[in-house]
């Protein structure tokens, strides 16, 4: 199984690091036997994806996300804008994945998509201009990045409820974790922990109130 | 920081988890040469039957007048040059000087038609069409097209068209100049500037409908996706 590749031949790299940018760059000129390896690797792995082999296609798919980021950078895309061209190639990817011919490349392939996926993006970008010579304009232009703080905010709501749920009863605590925050039906809970339907039931229902009580105290 | 790239990275792991989730074993599409001769098929086997019902006699007499038989090789060319273009532009990493592949045959087309204009001034006393006969040409390459273009926009969206507009004008240039090879059986008459301009109309007529028709048929956000995502 072409799977057990991946940890050895450095896909999950992160983004814009110099192997990320090299796989990039791969097929756009005579390059060395590595990339020759990861080429013919992610060409297989497409080919598995096409025969339905869900595995491989999604190591494919995180294989080519350093590569994507890589290659819209090198379009031009900047900040946010690059992971919107990775969503939209990816889902491009897929779409077009039938028309991948498994005898040829995969890179040249890959970059034709996301070139044209920055492009686009660019593009789009380009028909929102934003003023930044008119003064009144500049100071009313809303800063797209979250406000300072909401990351600490989130983080202490959720550090707090993670002590709450912690705090109560084992029962309890398994029926939040398994109805509540992992969503899992009934019947999988059930399965999972060993307990009757009505019995998780009851425990939802009480750790929800002690939750509540707990929590408006805390913020009280 | 960290957290919005780590939001993003989580974002990117629903999305490949979704793709992978839902995958479903697909075929490959065959190369665009055999993509574009099973399209080619298609018009040659219209345009046999058409020689079946007309009979070829008149037709291959008209074949011995030089530009004639220019016109009608420039023609099939044409189509079989743009039909291998359209769908080479259609597959991604190919590259986009394929659509230059159908200029020279376009030109031997257009210039051997313009040469029956000359003819006018030469023989005056050739058959000119009348103006009911004329029309029929212009509707045969209407009717001709609609089916052809209707078949190459439904093969190439299979594929990926990245620059839909080219490759739906290059399924255009190949549908009209199928369509007027495919008029050549059953053509009565040597071409003239009247003929020609008509001709010149339903061939800008046909490449500028699926141009626009065909460059939003074959764009990403017009294509239903049938997989969930």
């Amino acid at each position: 199984m072409i799977l057990a590749v991946p940890a050895g031949c450095g896909w999950s790299l992160a983004p814009g690091s110099e192997a990320g940018q090299d796989a990039a760059r791969a097929g756009g000129r005579n390059g060395g036997g590595a990339r020759m390896v990861l080429e013919e690797e992610l060409a297989g792995l497409m080919a598995s994806a096409q025969r339905g082999d869900a595995a491989a296609y999604r190591a494919l798919l995180k294989a080519c996300l350093p590569v994507v980021s890589a290659i819209a950078r090198a379009q031009g895309v900047r900040g946010e804008a690059v992971d919107d061209v990775v969503q939209d190639t990816l889902m491009t990817v897929h779409r077009a994945r039938a028309s991948y011919d498994p005898a040829r490349p995969f890179m040249p392939w890959l970059r034709a998509i996301t070139q044209r996926r920055a492009i686009d993006r660019l593009r789009r970008a380009g028909r929102r201009p934003r003023e930044v010579n008119d003064p009144l304009a500049y100071e009313a232009e809303v800063d797209p990045g979250p406000a300072p703080g909401q990351g600490l905010e989130a983080r202490d709501r959720a550090a707090s409820l993670a002590r709450a749920v912690a705090s109560l009863p084992e029962g309890q605590r398994q029926a939040v974790e398994h109805l509540g925050l992992r969503e899992l039906s009934l019947e999988e809970a059930a399965a999972l922990t060993g307990r009757s339907k009505g019995a998780l039931k009851v425990n939802l229902h009480r750790a929800l109130k002690a939750l509540r009580t707990s929590l408006t105290r805390e913020a009280e | 920081m960290a957290e919005r790239a780590g939001c993003e990275a989580s974002r990117h792991d629903r999305l490949v988890e979704a793709l992978a989730g839902g995958l479903k074993p697909i075929r490959p599409l065959p190369a665009p040469g055999v993509r574009a001769a099973l399209w080619l098929g298609v018009a040659l086997l219209a345009g046999l039957f058409l020689v079946a019902e007309v009979g070829a006699t008149g037709f291959l007499l008209r074949m011995h007048v030089p530009d004639l038989a220019l016109e009608a090789i420039g023609a099939v060319l044409t189509a079989v040059a743009a039909a291998y273009a359209a769908f080479a532009t259609s597959v991604p990493g190919r590259s986009d000087r394929w659509a230059l592949l159908p200029l020279p045959p376009f030109a031997l087309w257009i210039g051997a038609s313009g040469l029956g204009c000359l003819r006018e001034w030469i023989a005056p006393g050739a058959d000119i069409p009348g103006a009911h006969t004329i029309t029929g040409c212009f509707s045969f390459l209407i009717c001709v097209s609609v089916p052809l273009s209707a078949l190459i926009v439904i093969m190439l969206r299979r594929a990926c068209p990245l620059r839909p507009n080219l490759t739906a004008a290059l399924g255009g240039l190949a549908v009209s100049a199928a369509a007027a090879a495919l008029l050549m059986p059953v053509h009565p008459h040597d071409a003239t500037a009247t003929d020609l301009l008509m001709h010149a109309a339903a061939v800008a007529i046909i490449i500028a409908a699926n141009g626009l028709a065909g460059g939003r048929l074959l764009a990403p956000s017009a294509r239903a996706d049938s997989d969930p995502v």
